[in-house]
């Protein structure tokens, strides 16, 4: 029903403010201006009488519209329906407060600088005690091999490693076609065509096949844990593997790690194979440098030893990005908001640190398999 | 013309994966019933009111929420219809990321048609209806107790002032003041505003002082629908097993008290 809004003189010369229909959300929703400003018109002649009787549906809205016309208290003599005073009563009751404002710190962005520091500290700390608990967990599984998670690893690898083997071939195989396709040309004009296995054998094999393949599985599996387990933590289920005895850190990090230390060298040969199998591609097409040629001359090119480097630095990647990525998961609060911050944050540091450690271990081998 | 009645569902049927929920399942809600739903476990209790509501569309059948289906009608129909009921949900279900106070005026805020100064009256009022102090309501969902949690929900489904409140489990999790104080809270707001509600509940207490109407849910069909005195008349062997001990554990509070 519509809501009303009258000014009436009735008998005896009593001037009246009659206020009928609905005075709910639903009803008011499309004209509160208008309903406001008539209310407060009539509002400002104290001389008026406030006749409410003639509203049928009354609900909180209304009624604080009129109460806050009537200057946030009951206004004498108005005529109520016995059924509406409840609602206007349960308003008279509501606390007038101001509500709190927090004051702006001149000092605020140095506190945040300090605040970032002591997080960065957190991180650090907390780190070290997920890796300490680990390796407790190591030695325990070493000294019972049955109590290690089996299952979960074998999971982790063929997650990880065995669904991520189509979209790291197809990545390997794209980026191999376009580093011999653009090499090509500058080898062209010093003659130097055959060099061509050289630079793509040690440059794939040696650092774009590991770092490839970290950087799709923080982004593909990282990212994953850090979902799975900051759900957990919403969902108390972790909690609730504590209480049934079971070590979270045994049951759901070890296995991660592991599995992917296991996952990540595989999928980075697997991903090598499909560069070196695209810069053949590409170098057959500009510089006609037959496969043959090419896979005959690669042994030559790249040293046995450099297959190795590969290995141990995806494997160390893959480490890191399963402990980021869990250590995370582990710290985020039980809301919506902080699981999606510690993903983002696991995947940004996970491919942090592996350019960093990429670069480490170029320095520390940098006289092998040359 | 007969008047239109706020829930219909009519030849209900509901399935999850293969398994079918509800069989031919027939419930009315009409204006001012406080309708007290009850079943076993796993007997689709949530399923209904997610079905009834249009959260989930049905197998088969038809509902009708204030006489418009909510899944097919048309977009503003639908948001009429949703706008006119306040769910409160088993867990709460607050939005993590905002505030209490957040959380009780996002249904206002999204009408975009109330200012800001009367959307901050409604929401302290919501929140000293469910007697939420005001020192709660900056604070976010993960740090209340579970109790709390699910009075923010409750102003949350009463934000928009709701013709219909569908609640599901209101009490479980709330300590018997509390819950004698939701009851009355109910009570009072039906008499205010002619409130209908449906509510799935498992407390004796509840639906005894407030229920005027019971549904059993059992077999995927309502077996028993009516007053509380007469569904307790119910042969139906469900009827009887929870009645039966919900009679029982009624009583013996009584029997202490005469001591």
């Amino acid at each position: 029903m519509v809501t009303s809004l009258q000014l009436q003189t009735r008998e005896g010369g009593e001037r009246v403010v009659a206020l009928g229909g609905d005075w709910t959300l639903a009803s008011l929703r499309n004209n509160f201006a208008k309903i406001t400003k008539g209310l407060g018109t009539a509002a400002k002649d104290a001389s008026l009488v406030w006749d409410l009787r003639a509203i049928d549906t009354l609900d909180s809205t209304g009624a604080l519209l009129i109460w806050r016309a009537w200057g946030n208290q009951r206004r004498a003599g108005a005529l109520v329906r016995p059924e509406h005073e409840a609602v206007l009563r349960r308003i008279a009751a509501l606390p007038r407060h101001s509500p709190a404002r927090r004051q702006a710190n001149l000092l605020s962005p140095v506190i945040a600088l300090g605040q970032k520091e002591f997080q960065l500290a957190g991180h650090a700390r907390g780190m070290l005690g997920l890796l300490g608990t680990l390796v407790l967990d190591m030695i325990r599984g070493i000294l019972h091999p049955h109590d290690l998670p089996w299952r979960e690893i074998s999971a982790t690898v063929y997650k990880a490693g065995a669904q991520a083997m189509p979209v790291t071939a197809l990545v390997g195989f794209l980026i191999g076609v376009v580093l011999s396709y653009l090499s090509a040309n500058t080898l062209k004009t010093y003659g130097a065509d055959l060099y061509i296995v050289d630079l793509l054998g040690i440059s794939i094999v040696r650092e774009l096949g590991p770092l490839l393949v970290a950087i799709l599985i923080a982004g593909r599996s990282g990212s994953a844990m850090t979902a799975q387990i900051g759900v957990m933590r919403v969902t108390e289920e972790i909690d609730a593997m504590a209480t049934i005895g079971i070590s979270p850190s045994m049951r759901l990090v070890l296995p991660k790690i592991i599995g992917l230390a296991i996952a990540t060298p595989l999928v980075s040969i697997w991903a090598i194979a499909a560069a070196l199998a695209g810069g053949a591609v590409a170098a057959q097409v500009q510089l006609n440098i037959s496969f043959l040629y090419f896979f005959q001359a690669l042994p030559a090119a790249v040293a046995a030893d450099n297959i190795w480097i590969a290995s141990v630095k995806a494997l160390c990647f893959g480490a890191v990005i399963a402990l980021i990525a869990c250590h995370f998961g582990l710290r985020a609060l039980p809301n919506t908001e902080s699981v999606s911050r510690a993903i983002t944050n696991a995947v940004v540091s996970a491919i942090t640190l592996v350019i960093v450690l990429d670069a480490i271990f170029a320095i520390l081998f940098r006289s092998i398999g040359f | 013309m007969a008047v239109t009645p706020i829930i219909e569902a009519r030849d209900l049927w509901t399935r999850r994966g293969k398994q079918t929920i509800h069989r031919d399942l027939q419930l009315t809600v009409n204006k001012g019933d406080i309708v007290g739903l009850v079943g076993g476990s796993g007997s689709g209790k949530t399923t209904l009111l997610r079905a009834v509501v249009g959260l989930d569309a049905p197998a088969k059948g038809q509902v009708r929420l204030f006489g418009v289906d909510p899944i097919r009608a048309s977009r503003p129909e639908r948001l009429d219809a949703r706008r006119r009921m306040g769910m409160l949900f088993q867990s709460g279900a607050l939005f993590s990321a905002l505030n209490v106070f957040d959380n009780v005026a996002l249904p206002l805020r999204e009408l975009r048609s109330v200012d800001e100064a009367l959307i901050r009256d409604l929401v302290m009022l919501k929140l000293s209806l469910v007697e939420i102090e005001a020192e709660h309501v900056t604070k976010m969902p993960a740090e209340l107790s579970g109790g709390m949690v699910k009075r923010v929900a409750l102003a949350r489904a009463l934000a928009l002032d709701p013709e219909l409140l569908v609640l599901d489990e209101p009490t479980a999790g709330l300590d018997p003041d509390r819950s004698r104080s939701f009851v009355s809270l109910i009570q009072s707001l039906s008499q205010e505003y002619a409130l209908t509600v449906l509510m799935v509940t498992h407390d004796v207490d509840t639906l005894t002082t407030l229920a005027t109407r019971v549904a059993v849910l059992a077999e995927g069909r309502i077996v028993a629908d009516g007053s509380l005195d007469e569904v307790m008349r119910n042969e139906h062997p469900f009827v009887q097993s929870f009645f039966g001990q919900a009679v029982q554990a009624q009583a013996v509070p009584l029997l202490h008290s005469r001591h």
